[in-house]
């Protein structure tokens, strides 16, 4: 409330030094006209597209959209498919699949993001080599973190069999062939490409905590370990949350790096709900099914982040 | 960012529809192709019609679209058609084809179908796709036919096999493969690749009517039968003389393995023979092709397409000769020598085309006249995307465990098929 009423005064002062002129009004305006075509451009493309896709969602839509609407008829089909486990449905294992693959991959990129951080944060030589090496996968897009995953997990090809040559013949791992354990590969290659970044944000987050609060600490006599434990950890909680928040919609989104790492979904093993979004949309011609699982990720995602948003702009408040 | 993001997208698409609408003004002599064929051997089979059309004078602009099956070419097409851009022709399958021809978008190319005669040369199984309400609006340039088998002649030799005429012939082949120390099957567990295979077993345990009842009449009673549960099982069968790691296998990589003598055989599609051409081997003294034991006489085939979208008045004549040159026989020939695949025209002389080359075109000619010439259900020539993909599952599923014996299975089946409906 109170910026509101300050900038008010400050423009009102403005416009009291140049008089009601033109210019004024040019001043007034300018952000706005600058700011109109990207709001436009998100406004039709982003919100535009949602509520295009929230429509198709109640039709019959196959190949190409129709206006033919049938009500929650596909959300019901959805919703039975839900619990259809045996033998299970596409969209009960894409669920499944979304909290396994999820769950790992957000547990183990925050848990070695920080581990890596903490490391680092130890003040030793070459960090500024470390760093860029454990960021470095960022920079690979998640098909060719996929393909080098896939060939390097493929039984015959990859690791067992370099080990097999090396001599440790009972050596045994064929994940990445087993629809039961494709999932977890999945995780594994995820796991590697963003736990680096992770690791970035956290230790962005250990630097900016306040030097004196730790040599207080070291004159109290607490432990590294403790120091970490009661005092840093506790302070860089926001940094959780923003790693959360990003590393859950990279995990709702991710959809390249199951197609490359599991080689076009055998057994139906490695469904997701961004693949079957995609496939129901696109190679199946069943556009509304495809746009009703969309809408679906759609309010999972906005189920984490306005709860966020909220509490954002409510601390902002503050 | 997101802002700017947004603003340099426009910017840019923006330059590219001018871009494209200028071109279109200045140069009408010019046929656009958007197509998947992007592997050596397809690019090579390509150049066969680029040559051909430059030679009527008209300059070729490659719209290429990486990606296998041509899934990703699809995505772009309907983008392009549905912006009121779409190029002159475009690769396409069977049931995408009659999409658009139902749209109304595709043009009428009747007049040079009826100059040329190809209602006499073309299969009527394929005039089904080209045509619609009697109207050509799409050229067949070729038929593969996924019902073959193909093996490596090495390996046949070191196990002393014949050729299997049916299929309990061929899985005591495949037996003697497993005890010689070779793997038997190369196959790629993918879905398609698995579903594929279904394909020859169904019609090798049913015969060709049980498959035409199945799956191109899509019969309950069929679907459901013991004679389909009896080809589940035939597929269970064929599962154990398959190597631990297949699963996600690329099929040319199972292809691979059979022109390094690793595996004896692979059940695949005739553009498995593009491969074997590609690594310089010969058929008949290197490897070796049987149509699927029990399926002699029937073929079931998928066809790529050309189709020809409706384009500005100044466009026409470039669409008109590009459907020329593919329809000529002497440039379907050439094409299907470097494709393995078999001319699309029944009229066309096999004199060109290697022994594999020469038994498919003589089996469609066959099969055509029979009545056994059917789609292939796995290739989307069957029935329309949505019902094959639902016969993925079950198939794909099924080879996995997911579907643990052949009776939940053709209940799923059915199950699938309805709901895609």
């Amino acid at each position: 409330m109170t910026a509101m009423t300050e900038r008010e005064a400050a423009t009102a002062m403005t416009r009291r030094k140049l008089g009601p002129s033109l210019r004024g009004y040019f001043q007034d305006w300018l952000p706005r006209l600058v700011l109109a075509p990207s709001f436009l451009l998100v406004l039709v493309f982003v919100y535009g597209f949602n509520l295009w896709t929230l429509f198709l969602s109640f039709t019959n839509s196959k190949a190409f959209p129709t206006t033919n609407l049938i009500g929650f008829t596909n959300y019901v089909r959805l919703w039975n498919w839900t619990f259809e486990t045996d033998p299970p449905s596409n969209w009960y294992t894409a669920l499944v699949n979304m909290g396994l693959f999820g769950g790992l991959y957000i547990f183990f990129c925050l848990f070695l993001g920080l581990l890596l951080a903490i490391l680092l944060d130890q003040k030793i030589r070459g960090e500024g080599i470390l760093r860029p090496i454990y960021l470095y996968p960022l920079a690979l897009s998640f098909i060719v973190t996929g393909t080098a995953w896939k060939l390097f997990l493929d039984p015959r090809i990859g690791l067992e069999n370099a080990l097999h040559d090396w001599g440790w013949t009972s050596f045994h791992f064929d994940w990445v062939v087993d629809p039961k354990m494709m999932i977890y590969c999945v995780a594994i290659a995820g796991i590697w490409q963003s736990s680096g970044f992770v690791m970035a944000m956290f230790l962005a987050g250990l630097r900016g905590v306040d030097g004196e609060i730790l040599k207080a600490a070291q004159i109290d006599g607490a432990s590294t370990y403790q120091t970490y434990r009661r005092i840093v950890i506790p302070i860089i909680r926001p940094v959780f949350f923003s790693a959360l928040i990003v590393l859950a919609h990279m995990a709702i989104k991710s959809y390249d790096l199951v197609l490359s790492v599991t080689g076009k979904n055998p057994g139906g093993a490695a469904e997701l709900p961004s693949t079957f979004m995609y496939s129901y949309t696109f190679t199946r011609n069943q556009m509304a099914i495809g746009s009703a699982s969309a809408v679906i990720m759609l309010m999972t995602i906005a189920a984490i982040m306005v709860p966020y948003i909220y509490s954002e702009t409510r601390e902002q408040n503050r | 960012m997101k802002f700017r993001a947004f603003l340099i997208s426009t910017a840019l698409t923006a330059v590219t529809i001018s871009y494209g609408t200028l071109a279109h003004a200045a140069d009408v002599k010019e046929v656009q192709m958007l197509h998947w064929w992007t592997s050596g051997g397809e690019a090579a089979a390509l150049d066969v019609i680029k040559q051909a059309v430059a030679k009527q004078g008209f300059a070729w602009k490659d719209v290429p679209v990486a990606g296998g099956g041509g899934g990703a070419a699809m995505t772009t097409l309907k983008a392009n058609v549905a912006a009121g851009n779409p190029p002159t022709a475009s690769q396409i399958l069977g049931y995408y084809a009659l999409e658009y021809a139902e749209q109304g978008s595709l043009a009428n190319i009747s007049s040079l179908a009826d100059k040329d005669g190809w209602d006499k040369v073309v299969p009527a199984a394929l005039q089904k796709f080209a045509k619609t309400n009697g109207k050509w609006g799409a050229v067949p340039i070729n038929i593969h036919s996924v019902n073959w088998i193909w093996l490596n002649k090495a390996v046949m030799e070191k196990i002393g096999g014949t050729e299997p005429k049916s299929f309990d012939e061929f899985v005591a082949l495949l037996d003697k493969a497993k005890k010689a120390g070779v793997i038997p099957l190369a196959l790629g567990g993918q879905p398609w690749q698995e579903a594929t295979m279904f394909d020859s077993i169904v019609a090798s345990t049913g015969g060709t009517d049980f498959y035409k009842k199945a799956f191109v009449d899509l019969d309950e009673g069929a679907l459901k039968s013991d004679t389909m549960k009896k080809a589940f099982d035939n597929l269970a069968k064929l599962r154990d003389y398959v190597d631990p790691n297949y699963t996600g296998r690329d099929w040319n990589l199972a292809t691979a393995m059979v022109i390094k003598g690793d595996a004896l055989v692979q059940v695949m599609g005739d553009w498995a023979k593009g491969e074997f051409a590609a690594a310089h081997k010969e058929a008949g003294k290197d490897y070796l092709c049987y149509r699927f034991p029990g399926t002699d006489g029937s073929v079931f085939y998928n066809s790529d397409m050309f189709a020809f979208f409706k384009v500005p008045a100044d466009r026409q004549a470039a669409q008109l000769a590009l459907a020329q040159v593919t329809m000529n026989p002497d440039v379907q020939s050439a094409f299907n020598v470097i494709k393995g695949s078999v001319p699309a025209r029944t009229d066309v002389s096999d004199a060109a085309f290697d022994i594999c080359g020469k038994k498919g075109i003589a089996d469609v000619k066959a099969a055509n006249a029979k009545g056994t010439f059917f789609g292939s259900l796995a290739q989307n020539y069957a029935q329309p995307p949505a019902i094959a993909t639902a016969y993925y599952d079950v198939v794909t599923k099924f080879m996995h465990g997911g579907i643990k014996t052949s009776d939940i299975a053709v209940t799923e089946l059915v199950k699938a098929i309805n709901a895609a409906k």
